[in-house]
């Protein structure tokens, strides 16, 4: 798992999540708020999508990581890791 | 009606399991036309139910869709259609004097049934239970996806009435406006019942779910065969106003209120009480200052279960006995049971009679049962009747509450 394949991973969830949202030119250093319609119900669908299809907890305290696709990918990189290591 | 101010209806919006707008409806009714599904129901197979195939994405956006609940989006399907229908000027209205007034027979198990499903597939672990789940259960929930939507900024609310819901989110409405609260009320029945299997098992168990191989012939009021109800989903709301706000704005005008009712059995959970019945029946017409003889379409509750059917036209036989010019339907033998919806669509339906001038039939009458006979029921074929002036509207629902809505012709004395 790279930072690309998890920016894909969290692209693939926002598409669910955000159907009416164009997302073919995110930017991945942009926080996501600031350049999608997202609410905080949205970043909680994030969390538990994550929670369900990949089985990567993120605790309230790290939310604020999820704020862009660089941060994502930064921060959910070794969570990735750990979960293919195992 | 102890207020003088008279209550008009000016639009309508409505998804039925047989159409999505008031005239492909009418036409179906009149064509004698039942569209009932065969769906999946968790955990118990297969049956009979009607669904809608309305276009949530008309008036929604995907998110919202997914967000919300399915009763919601009928909501605002209907809500939206409803306003097209009365010509309002919406961008000039007065949000905060709109009123939304839905009435519901429950609400939530859809999303509840769903999310228990949802963790059992986690091992029950309740830390995949959706964040969504209290915005889409509470109970206000359809009503306040409409102002959301439409930006309405007046009261919100639904009306928790058991079957008797259509007619109970009608009265709510007018009262309202009557009151003075709103200028403006977007009011009926919506449900999305079918997507609940306790509903279902619920009916099954109390032998009242039912069944037939023909889809389109397992709601069968008034049958002697008949066993049971149909569960469906659907939606009406109209668009009320007071008489001379609708005047005033050169409205099309449908209908008018022109009385109601709503009481209490207080005897039994789930067994009609004639008696009660009858009253209810007896107190708007005298609420709208007419006689038995001036109803000229008894739109019936009837379900199509066993007892509830005869314990109706047992009311209906003793109220209207010796009036010639009242015939009698049902629409539940076309659409099974929309639930909260079922007295709002019942009305809907039978209210272009007073431009067209037929009634339309209740089908799937193959053999009357001879203890649901009354004279006026309109059987299997629409007839066209000299005079057709004002309805009768009955939902009763369960723990004993009976509606009935009297709506009579725009103009007539």
């Amino acid at each position: 798992m790279t930072k690309e394949d998890i920016k894909q991973v969290v692209l693939d969830i926002i598409a669910d999540i955000a159907p009416d949202e164009d997302l073919s030119a995110v930017k991945p250093e942009v926080r996501l708020r600031d350049q999608l319609s997202l609410d905080s119900m949205d970043f909680l669908d994030i969390v538990m999508e994550l929670r369900k299809k990949h089985g990567i907890e993120v605790p309230e305290a790290d939310y604020v990581q999820l704020a862009s696709l660089d941060s994502c990918a930064e921060y959910l990189l070794p969570k990735f890791q750990a979960k293919g290591s195992k | 009606m102890s207020s003088k101010t008279r209550i008009v209806i000016t639009g309508i919006g409505l998804t039925a399991p047989n159409g999505n707008s008031l005239a492909e409806f009418r036409a179906n009714l009149l064509a004698g036309k039942a569209r009932i599904a065969e769906i999946d129901v968790r955990h118990m197979g297969r049956h009979p139910a009607g669904v809608c195939d309305f276009d949530a994405t008309k008036w929604q956006k995907r998110k919202e869709i997914r967000n919300g609940t399915r009763v919601g989006s009928i909501s605002i399907y209907c809500a939206r259609e409803a306003l097209g229908d009365s010509g309002l000027a919406w961008e000039s209205l007065d949000k905060s004097r709109v009123g939304v007034y839905l009435g519901i027979t429950e609400h939530g198990n859809v999303e509840t049934e769903n999310e228990i499903h949802n963790i059992s597939q986690f091992g029950n672990d309740t830390k995949y239970w959706t964040h969504h789940h209290n915005p889409r259960t509470v109970a206000n929930n359809p009503a306040g996806e409409v102002t959301m939507n439409m930006g309405i900024t007046g009261p919100h609310y639904t009306i928790g009435a058991a079957c008797a819901a259509g007619n109970a989110g009608l009265i709510q409405a007018a009262q309202m406006l009557q009151l003075g609260e709103v200028d403006v009320a977007f009011a009926g029945g919506v449900s999305e019942s079918i997507h609940t299997f306790g509903i279902f098992a619920g009916f099954k168990n109390q032998g009242a779910l039912g069944a037939h191989e023909d889809p389109a012939k397992a709601s069968r009021p008034f049958d002697k065969n008949r066993n049971g109800i149909v569960i469906s989903e659907g939606g009406a709301i109209y668009v009320l106003e007071r008489l001379e706000d609708a005047q005033k704005r050169g409205a099309r005008i449908i209908a008018e209120i022109a009385g109601w009712c709503i009481n209490s059995d207080a005897t039994d959970a789930v067994l009609p009480n004639p008696e009660r019945q009858a009253e209810c029946v007896r107190l708007a017409l005298k609420r709208a200052g007419m006689q038995p003889q001036d109803i000229h379409i008894v739109s019936t509750h009837a379900t199509a279960t066993a007892l509830g059917d005869i314990q109706e036209c047992t009311a209906l036989r003793e109220v209207f006995a010796g009036c010639p010019g009242t015939y009698i339907n049902n629409t539940k033998s076309f659409i099974g049971h929309c639930m909260g919806a079922a007295g709002a669509l019942e009305l809907a339906g039978n209210l272009p009679s007073f431009e067209d001038g037929w009634v339309h039939p209740t089908i799937n009458v193959d053999e009357l049962d001879p203890e649901c006979a009354m004279p006026g029921l309109v059987i299997n074929q629409a007839v066209q009747a000299p005079r057709l002036d004002a309805i009768l509207n009955n939902s009763f629902g369960m723990l004993g509450i009976n509606s009935a809505l009297i709506v009579k012709k725009y103009g007539v004395a």
